[in-house]
């Protein structure tokens, strides 16, 4: 039996920039993650209902044009109401310090500004992912 | 559904009892694969058949696959980016599977997480496999309707009296219909067809641009003919030759995981092919030493 991480990259909302996102995609297959790719352009809605039937560990939400503050804590709502509020929701994109903040305070997971290494986010879902040792 | 279909595809020990519990709850079921080399356009045409087979009020359930990485295990799937206005509908199950090694075009659990989505209530359901070239070729025992979808610069011709793809496919379908040579290709492929025995059923081409839903719906009746078709045919033949391969390749499956992969013979493995790098074997008969083995191995458990 393998158990593999699934982890769904989203470019939420109106921002088209899906350069990182296409980065992180990347990186995760190479470091031997099955990672679901949705494009641009991807509402709430259409973020939960794949991340759902796809059955995904963790969601990685990318957003670089100002409206994280409306459209992460929406995806993290809705993950709630349709009880799957155990998966892991991270994110990537401009996020200003104060933000951060107040979505970790809503069950954001993790928030990776500018800078972050891909390494960084390889090892911190191994991390959450690991399986316990047999 | 969605966590249930994790277990059959991680081959989880819950899995065989839910396969069990799920096979008889299946009402007709009904099977289309998609298939045909890389970016021919199989997951538009897709979204465009959901669509349609929506309209008729049917249930749609779609598997998609995209291959691993045979280097680091990981893989991209991305055939629901081509899948927006399905994935809109909520009456569209859409999944994404990984090949995770498996060389044939779909998974290895390809077929029973479509079983899983016939038994939740789906009236069809797609299969959409990797980009092929020409000989992976499994989605043929795993659907009813197979389409092969080719693009202008496929270059039929004698390509398409080669064995393999373009013997398997129920019907054509020639997308991105507006690019040049698209009228060619047609034509090539059913001069190719004519070449052959006239068959009960008539393999048909047809041009198609799935991103403009161009074609789409011809293409979409005639998949329902099939299917009618092979009901006035009485399908039980072909699905009796169907379920046999199945059945042998759970028996194989089986052996491989309870005889093959013990450690005894995970051991033997490893000696006889040091032993053949050192120049004191030859591969032939080292596997027959292996057989032998593992047949020992099997009569004593």
């Amino acid at each position: 039996m393998e158990r593999k991480i699934k982890v769904l990259v989203a470019k939420i909302g109106l921002d088209g920039h899906d350069r990182g996102a296409k980065v992180v995609a990347r990186a995760l297959r190479d470091a031997g993650f099955e990672v679901i790719y949705t494009g641009i352009h991807q509402t709430p809605d259409m973020i939960v209902t794949a991340a759902i039937q796809e059955d995904v560990q963790a969601i990685g939400l990318s957003h670089l044009s100002g409206a994280h503050m409306t459209l992460f804590p929406k995806v993290l709502e809705l993950l709630k109401a349709k009880g799957r509020g155990d998966i892991l929701v991270i994110g990537g994109g401009i996020i200003p310090e104060p933000d951060k903040e107040k979505l970790y305070a809503l069950g954001m997971a993790k928030i990776f500004g500018p800078g972050t290494l891909t390494q960084e986010i390889i090892d911190y879902l191994n991390s959450k992912f690991a399986e316990p040792k047999k | 559904m969605a966590q249930l279909i994790s277990y059959v595809e991680n081959e989880d020990p819950r899995a065989p009892g839910i396969l069990k519990a799920l096979y008889g709850a299946r009402k007709k079921p009904y099977r289309v694969g998609v298939t045909g080399p890389p970016g021919s356009g199989k997951s538009t045409l897709v979204d465009r058949f959901a669509l349609l087979a929506r309209e008729q009020g049917l249930k749609v359930g779609i598997v998609c696959v995209d291959p691993t990485s045979p280097f680091t295990g990981g893989a991209i799937l991305g055939d629901r980016i081509r899948m927006s206005k399905a994935a809109a509908d909520p009456h569209v199950f859409i999944r994404s599977m990984a090949t995770r090694g498996s060389l044939g075009g779909i998974a290895r659990t390809t077929e029973e997480v479509a079983e899983i989505l016939e038994a939740s209530g789906k009236d069809i359901v797609f299969i959409e496999t990797v980009g092929v070239g020409q000989s992976e070729l499994d989605i043929f025992d795993a659907v009813d309707t197979v389409v092969v979808v080719l693009v202008p610069e496929s270059g039929a011709g004698v390509q398409a009296m080669k064995a393999g793809l373009m013997e398997i496919a129920h019907i054509f379908a020639v997308n991105k219909a507006d690019r040049a040579g698209a009228g060619r290709v047609k034509q090539e492929i059913e001069d190719v067809l004519h070449l052959a025995p006239a068959q009960p059923w008539e393999i048909q081409v047809f041009l198609t641009q799935a991103f403009r839903g161009i074609g789409a719906p011809e293409v979409f009746a005639r998949i329902l003919d099939h299917r009618k078709f092979l009901e006035e045919q009485k399908r039980e033949n072909t699905r009796v030759i169907r379920i046999q391969k199945k059945l042998k390749n759970l028996l194989l499956e089986r052996f491989e995981k309870e005889v093959v992969k013990r450690p005894e013979i995970e051991a033997k493995l490893k000696e006889l092919s040091n032993k053949i790098i050192e120049g004191n074997a030859d591969p032939y008969s080292a596997s027959e030493i292996l057989f032998e083995e593992t047949w020992k191995e099997k009569s004593k458990s």
